[in-house]
């Protein structure tokens, strides 16, 4: 049995240690906000948080993962207003919407540790996360927008 | 009279018995450290053509890909045995192990993944931090060996501890167990290790700068 903390919920779970957490997060537990791209790393579509970091859970196996905090888009915020859920909604970000769970986890990561992101630090953190829709403008604005709504909050 | 004459000559043969005596040992003294000096074989044997000839072999190793790719003359890794720029923008941050999303331990786990292309991994998997960047890309072997030897600039390293890095360190390590696709470097850890010990010990030369 493997323990598994996902979105502050403890689960046992009954698989390889070697499975990718990706499997586990979709197949065993039916969290499907989580999209399966390459399996290699490559893509950013599987991106989830373990312990706060940006990892790709189709490389990372149920044993690295074991015992860790982890975080999917449906844990991201409590009511789907985290500032970059808000600025992706205002900004209608998504074309088909399938990269945009990994580039939310990635963008949080981002603003998270820098609050006021430029347009280098955005492609620093971003260029990892693929869009074959190629909405990268729109989530460039996103980042923008979610910042600033991040600092007005603060000042409240 | 004689009685006193005699204790005079004596006395004179004794003075000088005594000094050549003296001047007998200190001459035998002065060859004994001479000859226990070249005899002591701890001392290493400073051998600037040896010395040089083993680092060369080092050099090779070092600018192989599995070397050279986390040693980059820019802020980017470098990927394959033809040492491109490492895709999607990945950049070393302060403490070489990337920055924000993109932090080498969110897709380079503990151990390589299986398959070509997959990502390599160790524990330690990162780049030298931005403050010591100890860059082999680019260096002339001049320049890489007077690097390597200056604590300044090779992470405050001792000789000793240079050894012992090229050695036992993990990381290093992880160049002879490369994963799916990639080549090894031109020779195996142990002789390469004998080469960085030749190298120090016959005295640390580098090559010379033309
Ligand atoms: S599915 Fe994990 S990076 Fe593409
Ligand atoms: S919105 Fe379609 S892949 Fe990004």
């Amino acid at each position: 049995m493997i323990s598994l903390n996902v979105n502050g919920k403890q689960h046992q779970i009954d698989a390889d240690p070697n499975m990718p957490l990706l499997w586990a997060i979709r197949d065993i537990l039916g969290l499907t906000g989580t999209k399966y791209g390459c399996g290699a790393a490559q893509c950013g579509a599987c991106t989830v948080h373990m312990n706060g970091e940006a990892v790709r859970s189709c490389v990372t196996k149920l044993n690295r993962a074991a015992g860790q905090q982890i975080v999917t888009i449906e844990g991201l915020s409590a009511n789907n207003n985290h500032p970059l859920q808000l600025a992706w909604n205002e900004l209608n970000v998504p074309q088909c919407g399938y990269c945009q769970s990994g580039q939310l986890m990635s963008a949080a990561v981002l603003l998270r540790e820098n609050l006021n992101p430029t347009d280098q630090d955005i492609d620093d953190a971003m260029s990892g996360n693929i869009c074959r829709c190629g909405t990268y403008q729109r989530i460039r604005a996103a980042i923008h927008k979610a910042a600033h709504i991040q600092q007005e909050a603060a000042k409240i | 009279m004689s009685a006193p004459l005699s204790s005079i000559a004596t006395t004179k043969r004794v003075v000088l018995f005594t000094m050549v005596s003296f001047i007998t040992v200190i001459i035998m003294q002065s060859f004994k450290t001479e000859t226990s000096l070249k005899n002591d074989d701890t001392k290493p044997v400073k051998d600037s053509i040896g010395s040089v000839k083993a680092f060369m072999s080092v050099y090779k190793v070092l600018m192989s890909p599995r070397c050279m790719n986390c040693h980059p003359s820019g802020e980017a890794p470098l990927q394959g045995d033809d040492s491109h720029i490492h895709t999607m923008n990945i950049k070393r941050g302060t403490d070489g192990k990337g920055m924000y999303a993109a932090r080498c331990s969110n897709c380079h786990q503990n151990e390589n993944t299986a398959g070509l292309h997959m990502p390599p991994g160790n524990p330690k998997w990162g780049l030298p931090p931005a403050k010591m960047k100890m860059v082999f890309q680019g260096r002339t072997p001049h320049q890489l060996a007077l690097q390597i030897l200056d604590p300044k600039q090779n992470g405050g390293r001792t000789k000793a501890q240079l050894i012992d890095h090229m050695a036992n360190d993990e990381l290093v390590g992880w160049g002879w167990h490369p994963g799916d696709g990639r080549t090894l470097p031109p020779m195996s850890r142990s002789a390469f290790v004998a080469q960085v010990k030749l190298w120090i010990a016959k005295g640390a030369y580098a090559p010379s700068a033309n």
